[in-house]
């Protein structure tokens, strides 16, 4: 039970939650029945149905509305005389700045995606608010305090960037299921159904190189009184077939690979009797949410693995009827997991060309998730970190700091414990976000743009949504709307030129200073210029460090639902993430935190043993009789974090 | 819920966590029928989690009416004496848990449970049992043994800030998925009766002193003619002797039971922290689950928690795990 002082600590709270989810459902109901009396709560997202089956405010009746207000109106239910205030807006708004974070005891995030909870990170140490950060996939779960000048900050340990593949792993050369995924995905169904104008690598030939613009463009393109089954059988043709049949011919690609078969409807379907599917329903009700080849098909069971047949026939059905039912879609569409059309076509897009590469074919089930960065989440374990985040905010309140832990819910428990606490470290010295350590950006002044600088360093890299930068005193690039005009044509001007052509040109020895003032963080990058970067290491062209930098498996060119032109940031999940065990790296204290905050790597890691890998600094027990053994860290890695004395 | 398949409603529904444990199991829920006799804050969180997860049918048993101290820890009841008033527990619950998921069947039973025969324990795969004396719990898990088909058996107990699960699967095979394939595991789960009986001091070194204390209690409560969770901080004079005594009898010093455990737990008396209820609520929940769907390696066979030092802990306390 809460003791005297504990209440009156809660009862005198001014509490900011965001997220109202998995975690902010449970956990806004653990708060109120706990005494707080007076939070907030930010949620941009609206209720939809894969929520309720652990966001237990919600009803069915709510889909489509504000999940923070209908959270409120919920927990009010049986708490009428607290305060609850609901924000259905993204915690990025500048509304949401450093004055605001400053009216808060403590802030407590049950995000899921690594972009938000980096930018909460930092508004919270400019505001000096302590914030407890947590994070469950299936049964994985974590909760781990940070306060400015005691402990880590979110961003203290490097947390993994979600994985991207090279172009032409995806294009040419797949060996897994997800590269096919992520051709069906941001390749074949960004042409069919996507922005026209968007620069697409499907039809990229390794051989020469270069984008093609000859005549097979067009056969993208559907001629008004093209029938829209024949245009189907012809773009089959041309992906899976054509394409294959060209990339073949190129005998290097394969001479250490398993060559792909070229599959032709005339190959799968050699009497085209069969291939009319006379669809059972066509002439039945066609509301745009029942459209669906699935249902046209008689195939009931998401988690069947279809034949090639049957992913053909799903193939051409789901492209005939976004053609006949969803016209108006085509040209603006981007894949939706939500949409079952675009699902279907999907899953069966990717297993066409994985049976091609003698990949192994999976359910739309599977393919749903895949696609979708699903993340899978049970009420049990987001219920248990809720009561462990509550647990710590008290002890905050009350600044308790020799108490505060790092806890980590377990699936498999190590040393006969579920529910591990750890003490947490003291601040990584070489933080650039709250140590502002100067980092160290070697890129090739003469040909990269400042764009680039832009997108890949300041936005991707250091996290800043609305950045300054300046050569000095000179400001050579703002962010923001509310710029003059003369203004921002200037920056226009300048994003397009190379580093060393600004005219406060930048070169070999140059320190640039990034700000974001909203995030209140500032940032010193050192120049130096190189020539050379290696394609597949350095994707990017250009290479920062002095900033702890992931560790990364692949070379980043696509990542699984980006464009292939540019590459993002991290992609929203439905719920919080957990990044893969990296194999052949020892686990260590650091890499537990960076992988329960991540998302997921595509496949649920519901076998992940953490516990037994794991070398954890046990405890002290505050008893009297004080046997228990405190286990030091034995390996205490690069970064050489210290204990919280 | 006839048929094999799962509805493509429940499909829709319940996406997220067949992605954790499977269509298998989900189906399996959707066939259980669980029992929670009690329902304070610890259970009241458990039944929330059984809802959302999908479970066939559950049961509810408590004929208290609703006080200020029951609204304290309970999320499903609107603080309106118009509404609550004249009401039991087990209705009002009830009413509250159906609108969570409406494809669970949730009901209530009226009467004494451990005046019941055992067959009424048959149609249940799982009986949940908390606000407990140790005297019933011990006769309900008596019956739930002699029942042909297994009853799992779960009982908790949250004192404060301190928490306790007792699990009993009786005898419990199961396929548990190894790196080199899968192995068919069996474990051999002692009564209630039979685990504390155990003498203390053949259990392993450094059990959780929560065990301990709780066992003291519990021996007050019964010696005491207390009602469960009937105790204040003035007892603790009492309770020290009892300690005294019981430490004396199974020689273990009675370091194991610390002053300022027992304190906690008695000042708290029925009264239980929220945030325990949450973690206690969690971790029984996906418990009843494995067991219900015979994936996932369960625990054997008490789970502590406390937040003087947030460890959530597993004591084997049975036979095979005494030197």
């Amino acid at each position: 039970m809460a003791s005297g002082s504990q209440l009156e600590a809660i009862k005198r709270a001014k509490v900011l939650m965001v997220g109202a989810g998995g975690i902010g459902c449970e956990l806004l109901k653990t708060l109120a029945l706990s005494g707080f009396q007076d939070i907030h709560i930010i949620d941009m997202d609206t209720i939809e149905v894969s929520n309720l089956n652990r966001q237990f405010l919600f009803r069915q009746s709510h889909v489509g509305q504000s999940k923070a207000k209908v959270a409120r109106d919920a927990v009010l239910k049986f708490r009428p005389h607290i305060s609850i205030t609901p924000y259905h807006a993204n915690v990025k708004d500048p509304e949401f700045n450093v004055e605001f974070f400053k009216q808060f005891n403590v802030v407590l995030n049950g995000l899921d995606n690594l972009d938000a909870r980096r930018h909460v990170n930092r508004l919270c140490l400019a505001a000096e608010v302590p914030l407890v950060e947590s994070g469950t996939t299936g049964f994985l779960g974590q909760v781990t305090v940070h306060v400015k000048g005691k402990t880590e900050c979110y961003e203290c340990q490097p947390k993994p960037t979600p994985k991207t593949y090279p172009v032409c792993t995806i294009t040419s050369t797949p060996s897994k299921f997800v590269h096919c995924i992520v051709w069906a995905k941001d390749l074949l169904f960004a042409k069919l159904f996507g922005d026209k104008n968007q620069e697409n690598d499907l039809d990229v030939r390794p051989s020469d190189g270069t984008n093609s613009t000859n005549p097979t463009e067009n056969v993208f393109e559907r001629r008004a009184d093209e029938d829209p089954e024949q245009y189907g059988r012809k773009i089959y043709d041309h992906v899976f077939g054509y394409n294959i049949e060209v990339a073949l011919a190129n005998e290097e690609t394969w001479k250490n690979r398993n060559k792909p078969r070229p599959v032709y409807v005339r190959d799968v379907f050699p009497d085209k009797l069969i291939l009319q599917n006379g669809s059972l329903e066509k002439n039945c009700v066609t509301e745009e949410s029942a459209v669906s080849a699935m249902s046209s098909l008689g195939l009931k069971n998401p988690q069947d693995i279809w034949s090639l047949a049957e992913n053909s026939r799903i193939f051409l059905e789901a492209l005939r009827l976004f053609i006949e039912k969803r016209q108006k879609d085509i040209g603006n569409l981007t894949f939706d997991k939500d949409d079952q059309l675009a699902v279907e076509f999907v899953t069966a897009a990717a297993n066409i060309r994985a049976s091609s590469f003698g990949i192994p074919l999976h359910s739309l089930f599977e393919a749903k998730g895949i696609a979708g960065n699903i993340v899978h989440a049970v009420a049990t374990t987001n219920a248990i970190i809720a009561g462990l985040i509550v647990i710590e905010a008290i002890k905050v309140l009350q600044s308790d700091f020799q108490n505060y832990r790092m806890t980590y819910c377990l699936e498999h428990p190590s040393r006969k414990m579920l529910l591990m606490p750890v003490q947490p470290f003291e601040a990584n010295k070489s933080c650039y976000v709250c140590s502002e350590t100067p980092l160290l950006l070697e890129i090739n002044t003469r040909t990269s743009k400042l764009r680039d600088f832009v997108e890949k360093i300041v936005n991707n890299k250091l996290g800043m949504n609305l950045p300054l930068i300046m050569h000095g005193s000179t400001l050579i690039f703002e962010a923001g709307d509310d710029l003059e005009e003369d203004v921002a044509a200037n920056y226009a001007l300048n994003l397009d030129k190379a580093l060393a052509e600004l005219p406060a040109p930048v070169t070999s020895g140059t320190v640039l200073t990034v700000e974001d003032l909203q995030q209140e963080l500032s940032c010193n990058i050192n120049i130096k210029h190189r020539e050379e970067f290696d394609e597949e290491k350095e994707p990017d062209g250009m290479l920062l460090s002095g900033w702890v930098a992931p560790t990364e498996k692949d070379a980043r060119l696509v990542s699984n639902g980006e464009s292939t032109s540019a590459a993002q940031l991290a992609e929203k999940s439905d719920e919080d993430g957990i990044a893969p065990a990296r194999s052949g790296t020892k686990r260590k204290q650091s890499e537990m935190s960076e992988m329960i905050d991540n998302i997921d790597d595509m496949k649920p890691c519901s076998s992940l043993d953490i516990g037994d890998q794991l070398n954890p600094q046990e405890v002290e027990d505050n008893d009297d009789d004080d046997d228990d053994i405190v286990m030091l860290d034995e390996n205490p890695g690069p970064s050489k974090r210290k204990k919280l004395q | 819920m006839d048929g094999e398949e799962l509805t493509e409603e429940e499909t829709a529904l319940y996406d997220r966590q067949i992605r954790v444990w499977g269509v298998d199991a989900q189906k399996r829920l959707s066939k259980a029928h669980i029992l929670v006799s009690g329902l304070n804050g610890t259970a009241v969180e458990f039944c929330k989690n059984m809802v959302l997860a999908g479970v066939g049918n559950l049961t509810l048993m408590d004929d208290r009416p609703v006080t200020e101290d029951v609204l304290q820890s309970n999320f499903l009841i609107p603080p309106d004496e118009a509404y609550y008033s004249g009401r039991s527990l087990d209705e009002l619950c009830c009413e509250s848990l159906k609108d969570f998921n409406p494809m669970v069947r949730v009901s209530i039973e009226k009467g004494d449970l451990s005046q019941f025969d055992g067959e009424f324990f048959d149609k249940f795969d799982a009986v949940v049992v908390s606000c407990c004396s140790l005297k019933i719990k011990k006769a309900i898990n008596e019956k739930c043994r002699r029942r042909p088909r297994r009853v799992a058996l779960y009982a908790i107990e949250c004192r404060g800030s301190c928490g306790e699960i007792f699990i009993d699967l009786q005898n419990y095979t199961y396929i548990q998925k190894k790196s080199d394939g899968t192995a068919e595991c069996q474990l051999k789960y002692p009564s209630l009766e039979e685990a504390i009986s155990i003498p203390w001091r053949d259990l392993p070194r450094k059990v959780s002193k929560v065990y301990f204390a709780m066992r003291v209690i519990e021996r007050f409560e019964l010696s005491e003619g207390r009602k469960p969770g009937e105790t204040s901080i003035s007892d603790l004079p009492l309770i020290l002797r009892l300690r005294k005594e019981l430490c004396d009898a199974q020689s273990l010093s009675e370091s194991h039971v610390p002053v300022s455990l027992l304190e906690r737990m008695l000042a708290a008396g029925g009264k239980e922290h929220p945030p325990v209820c949450a973690t206690l609520g969690g971790v029984l929940g996906q418990e009843v689950i494995k067991a219900i769907s015979g994936k996932g390696d369960p625990l054997k066979n008490f789970f502590f928690f406390d937040t003087a030092d947030g460890k959530g802990i597993i004591e084997d306390i049975s036979n095979s795990s005494t030197s």
